[in-house]
């Protein structure tokens, strides 16, 4: 789809218009003939007015509320309209105090009722604020989708639209020249070449169809086999480097995982530096999940202490386990804890065995005490091969089975030993490469993602064909999906949704 | 003298032929002009129709009730299905034809045709009044007054014959050429382009030693193209296949200095995938042997057609080339190959109706618009007939789309990509392929053909029946669980396929790769099958059913953009941004779609984004205007 120009009028959309991650101020942007109505059931102004009463273009201070759960997932119920000089409503809770501002149609960026939310920079507000508008019949923005509208209810004319078009351009070709960023300077030369060998595959293909009475020589299906492998090592090659592309952009996010008290939430506020998690030695503390950013080398860690993981009777600590399983779930890295001076139990190797298969990193916390000096993780049995351990440095699996291994540090959490070689092994085990990317490369790379995410799931089911020994056009058909997905990234292919794609290019509300 | 007919079709080729059918068979006065009425639907190439792609063409020309496919039932002497052992989008008929019959055949058709007069002569000149078609002046003075003119008029504009470096004016090979047509195209300001082709030497049968040969028979039973053809009458022959070898390049090698086409006396392109023995030799060095296909021209009739090395060289290599090939070193040469120029109209400068977009009520089809091959040319032939028609008529034009028909493949490429070779059909030119087969041409366009007019009544019920036939087929075998006997079982085993789940349908069961509906339905003792064009149907539709409903989805995709239609009156010089090179494509061709601004090479996605964003401010400001 190029336009949702049917339906879309009526609409109203809201994203926050600011970058991902923490900032001063945070913005929320409403647009839509809806916009303002959407908006007054979550805005209080300060000065008794309801937001249908506000002049435009001016900033005034309001409370934003909205229902006790604005989670993504809470099913609380959002609070009446807020009236004028009306007490805040039964179970509603104060998200923040903020500026808001409203532009009527067709003095705004889209050229439609716009509503503009400035909260404070948490995120946990922005989303907040969001989902409470989605809640009241808002819908999240498609990235550009702001831009896109601007241009079609006139509020850019076409030479500032030739202007917007060339910015997605440049910022292209820029990136192709930061291309000391071996992961974007090498993308389209990969992409180039990707293509040129399946197109020789399909045109291989045809020709067995179409000039079946000339003396062509057929291709072999094992060789389409063989190229479409390839083809599809390399893209899901291609895919990683754009995942590792989103943890630099959006930060990591570290699950830390053990058996209780091991010393998780103790690492924590060693790493934090502060004392975010309370600590004890009661085993399971620490019942829900916490969240907290740490900025190394410029690349956020997004660490997530997680509750013990034990069998327990008790319901809270129990929904803690249920939760800590979702965030290592979303989680880039596990970190596995083990209490170095007691050496991996059962308990941990269960734990391993459950969580160690996404991106674990083995951590031996307690190198302060005595004991743990003793501790030699690869004298004990362990469901993941161990590499050799350096001393407090970063030790590297090889496992025959395991390809690169598991990673393992040795800490204290106690007295910060090692910390520095936990964070450089994080980074390590998730970014192999693209640290000095730059956040320009970043936003194009959405749009590719997605199109290499195409190409790949089209060379897969190219591949099912050629299992089940089905007929050339019918492998041909996926191949020509592929190819088509790849030239969007190039470019040399035109294809129906590209409009939306090159929007896409635009950070949401730009 | 004046006379008035509704529509007066130039030429009585493949695409000639056809528009003046359909024409007159949606209720048209219509007269056809041709230089010589004896060689109304002459084959001038080879002596065969169909082929992959090109088969696909007549399937859809006789579903909507068009003569080539009925024609070459009548004078084919060797059916063959191709790529049987392929997909069912790539099967494909062709028809080795005696073109004798099949220029009898074609003209008693016309004969017989009501309200079509066939009319000696060439026109002169054509008037037109307000930008709109008026008349068209004979070669013998007389004028004649038409509310839609359709040229078809192959390679004989300008027609220029090349044998070495001789060169001699003519249409085909002992024909005039019609020299004013073209000239007074292009006083309409017509951008004429030129293109060449070329055909081989005419053999001698009884100077052939077929002996030594491979022998090409065809299928028995033979299969006929149309859906009108009950069976074929004609005896049926077998092909002969041999090869050139080191000796035949050498020659050809040596004496490149005498080929008008190396020398730089031909600078016209020729088609990539129909290349002189010269150009294969040449290009392709490494290869040591090309193929010769040994086909018949007429049963009654000496003349043979080597197929694959047409050839401008001088008649003395000629005969030298052919000395050295296996079978042909006695070969009397009948007529020499030769390459011939001729002029053509860029398509682009036509409607997707093909009609012209500077003279209303003025249509091109055939070799005139760039393309080769009979069958290209009878698909455009019907389709201009029919909009010729439907404009006389005043009803709305028939405009086939990229996924309805490779007639809309072709037109749409036509009038879209301005190639500059010859055009023909592949199967590989449509995206939608899966859905466009031979096998269902009917079900996609016999409705459409029976409500033009064109098809008769008897041959849409029985369409209708077979329609009817294979859902009903399709429903039955959804339904039914086989009950697996011992017998059952053990056929099943000598299959060498698991034994399934005794649950499954029939149409689970069909969808086993390799099993066809005639084998499983033998297989499970089923005594009510359906005939095998309803059980080839089913079993497609069965086996392909998730790549069609893939396709299906492209479709809806393709339609989105295909339905963003762009006003005549849009200007592309007001749009800021765009490219020089955007800007004049654009203006060129004067897509009638967004979907087919995308297509147009060049045009990049950008622009295609500048173009909708123009084009909804455009929409917007015409309303309020």
């Amino acid at each position: 789809m190029v336009f949702p120009m049917e339906g879309f009028v009526d609409d109203t959309i809201c994203a926050v218009a600011t970058p991902v991650g923490e900032g001063g101020v945070g913005i929320i942007r409403v647009s839509g003939s809806r916009a303002i109505d959407v908006a007054s059931h979550l805005i209080r102004p300060r000065n008794d007015h309801s937001l249908h009463q506000l002049e435009n273009h001016r900033l005034y201070v309001s409370d934003i509320v909205c229902a006790q759960d604005p989670s993504p997932t809470g099913k609380g119920q959002e609070p009446a309209p807020a009236k004028a000089g009306g007490e805040e409503g039964e179970g509603t809770t104060l998200i923040d105090e903020a500026l808001v501002v409203v532009m009527r149609q067709p003095r705004s960026y889209t050229g439609e009722d716009v509503v503009e939310i400035q909260t404070h920079g948490g995120t946990w507000i922005l989303h907040a604020t969001c989902n409470a508008l989605i809640q009241r019949g808002a819908k999240l923005a498609q990235p550009g989708e702001f831009t896109k509208r601007a241009f079609l209810n006139g509020r850019l004319d076409l030479t500032q639209a030739e202007a917007v078009l060339d910015t997605i351009q440049a910022t292209t070709s820029r990136s192709l020249q930061a291309a000391q960023s071996l992961l974007r300077g090498s993308l389209s030369r990969e992409i180039d070449a990707l293509r040129d060998r399946v197109l020789r595959v399909l045109a291989h293909l045809e020709a067995g169809m179409d000039f079946v009475e000339e003396d062509v020589e057929c291709i072999q299906r094992a060789e389409v086999q063989r190229v479409l492998e390839d083809t599809q090592g390399a893209l899901e090659t291609l895919i990683a480097s754009f995942e590792e592309g989103r943890m630099i952009r959006e930060g990591v996010k570290v699950a830390i995982v053990g058996r209780p008290n091991v010393g998780k939430s103790s690492l924590l506020n060693a790493l934090l530096n502060v004392d975010r998690a309370i600590v004890s030695d009661q085993p399971g503390t620490t019942r829900d999940v916490i969240d907290e950013s740490i900025n190394v080398n410029g690349i956020a860690l997004r660490l997530l202490d997680t509750a013990g993981l034990r069998r327990t009777q008790d319901a809270v600590e129990g929904e803690g386990i249920r939760r800590t399983e979702e965030a290592i779930a979303d989680a880039d890295v596990v970190l596995l804890v083990v209490d170095g001076a007691i050496g991996i139990t059962d308990e941990d190797r269960a734990v391993f065995e459950t969580y160690g298969s996404r991106r674990p990193l083995l951590v031996m916390n307690k190198m302060d005490l005595p004991e743990s000096r003793s501790f030699d993780a690869r004298k004990t049995f362990f469901p993941l091969p161990l590499g050799e351990g350096q001393g407090e440095g970063v030790g590297k699996g090889a496992g025959p089975n395991q390809g690169e291994g598991l990673e393992f540090v040795k800490v204290s959490a106690k007295t910060g030993e090692g910390l520095d070689h936990l964070t450089a092994g994080i980074q390590g085990v998730c970014l192999k490469e693209g640290l000095e990317a730059t956040p320009s490369v970043l936003v194009t790379r959405l749009r590719h993602k997605a199109s290499l995410e195409r190409a790949h799931h089209s060379v897969e089911e190219a591949m099912r064909s050629l299992e089940r020994k089905e007929s050339g056009e019918c492998v041909a058909l996926d191949i020509r999906v592929a190819l088509d997905a790849l030239g969007e990234i190039t470019g040399a292919v035109s294809t129906e949704d590209i409009l939306d794609r090159i929007f896409q290019d635009f950070c949401i509300g730009k | 003298m004046s006379i008035q007919r509704d529509i007066i079709v130039i030429g009585g080729g493949h695409a000639g032929c056809e528009a003046a059918l359909a024409a007159a068979r949606m209720g048209c006065r219509v007269l056809l002009l041709t230089i010589e009425r004896d060689t109304i639907a002459h084959m001038p190439c080879n002596p065969a129709v169909g082929g992959i792609g090109k088969g696909h063409l007549v399937k859809e020309i006789d579903a909507l009730g068009g003569e080539i496919g009925r024609n070459t039932d009548q004078a084919g002497i060797q059916f063959r299905t191709l790529n049987t052992k392929k997909g069912p989008a790539v099967r494909a008929t062709r028809v080795q034809c005696d073109k004798s019959l099949y220029r009898k055949a074609m003209q008693e058709t016309l004969t017989n045709q009501p309200s079509l007069e066939i009319v000696s002569g060439t026109a002169q000149n054509i008037l037109t009044k307000g930008g709109a078609i008026h008349a068209v002046v004979t070669d013998r003075g007389e004028t004649i007054q038409a509310n839609a003119v359709i040229i078809t008029s192959g390679t004989f504009l300008k027609g220029l014959i090349h044998i070495g470096m001789n060169q001699m004016p003519g249409g085909r090979a002992g024909e005039a050429p019609a020299e004013s047509l073209s000239d007074c195209m292009r006083d309409f300001g017509f951008e004429v382009g030129r293109l060449k082709t070329g055909t081989p030497p005419r053999l001698d049968r009884d100077s052939i030693n077929f002996e030594v040969m491979g022998v090409q028979p065809g299928d028995v039973p033979p299969r006929p193209f149309s859906c009108r053809t009950t069976h074929v009458t004609n005896p049926q022959i077998c092909c002969h296949l041999t090869y050139t070898n080191e000796r035949t390049h050498e020659i050809i090698l040596n004496n490149l200095d005498r080929s008008p086409m190396y020398m730089g006396v031909i600078d016209s392109v020729g088609p990539r995938y129909c290349p002189s023995i010269e150009d294969k030799v040449v290009r392709f060095q490494d290869k040591p042997q090309h193929q010769i296909f040994v086909e018949p021209e007429e049963l009654g009739s000496p003349s043979f057609y080597p197929n694959g090395i047409s050839t401008s060289l001088p008649v003395d290599v000629q005969a030298a080339i052919l000395k050295t090939i296996p079978g042909f070193e006695c070969a009397t040469m009948l007529k020499p190959g030769y390459a011939i120029e001729y002029d053509y109209f860029p398509p682009y400068q036509l409607h997707q109706t093909l009609e012209t977009k500077k003279v209303q009520g003025l249509y091109h089809a055939g070799q005139i618009n760039g393309t080769s091959g009979y069958e290209e040319a009878a698909a455009q032939g019907i389709i201009a007939g029919i909009n010729a028609a439907l404009r006389v008529k005043g009803e709305a034009p028939l405009i086939l789309d990229r996924s309805q028909a490779y007639l809309g493949v072709l037109i749409d490429d036509l009038i879209t990509k301005d190639a500059r070779e010859p055009y023909r059909m592949f199967t590989s030119r449509a995206e939608y392929r899966l859905l466009l087969r031979e096998d269902n041409a009917d079900q996609r366009l016999m409705e459409t053909g029976y409500r033009l007019g064109i098809v008769p009544d008897v041959i849409y019920e029985k369409f209708q029946r077979k329609r009817d036939g294979i859902h009903k087929e399709i429903h039955r075998l959804s339904r039914t669980r086989p009950q697996w006997t011992q017998e059952k079982v053990r056929r099943w085993r000598q299959t060498g396929q698991e034994v399934p789940d005794p649950g499954a349908t029939l149409a689970q069961l069909l969808k086993r790769p390799e099993l066809t509906y005639d084998q499983l339905m033998d297989m499970m003792g089923e005594t009510e099958t359906a005939d095998r064009e309803i059980g080839e149907s089913v079993e497609i539709s069965i086996k392909y059913d998730g790549y069609i409903k893939r396709q299906h989805e492209q479709i809806e995709r393709f339609h989105k953009l295909e339905s963003k239609v762009i006003p005549p009156s849009f200007q592309y010089a007001n749009v800021t941004g765009f490219s020089n090179e955007v800007a004049e494509k654009l203006s060129k061709v004067k897509p009638a779609t967004v979907g087919q601004a995308s297509r147009i090479s060049g045009v990049t996605p950008a622009a295609i984004s500048l173009l909708i964003v123009a084009l909804e401010r455009f929409r917007r400001s015409a309303k309020f205007a």
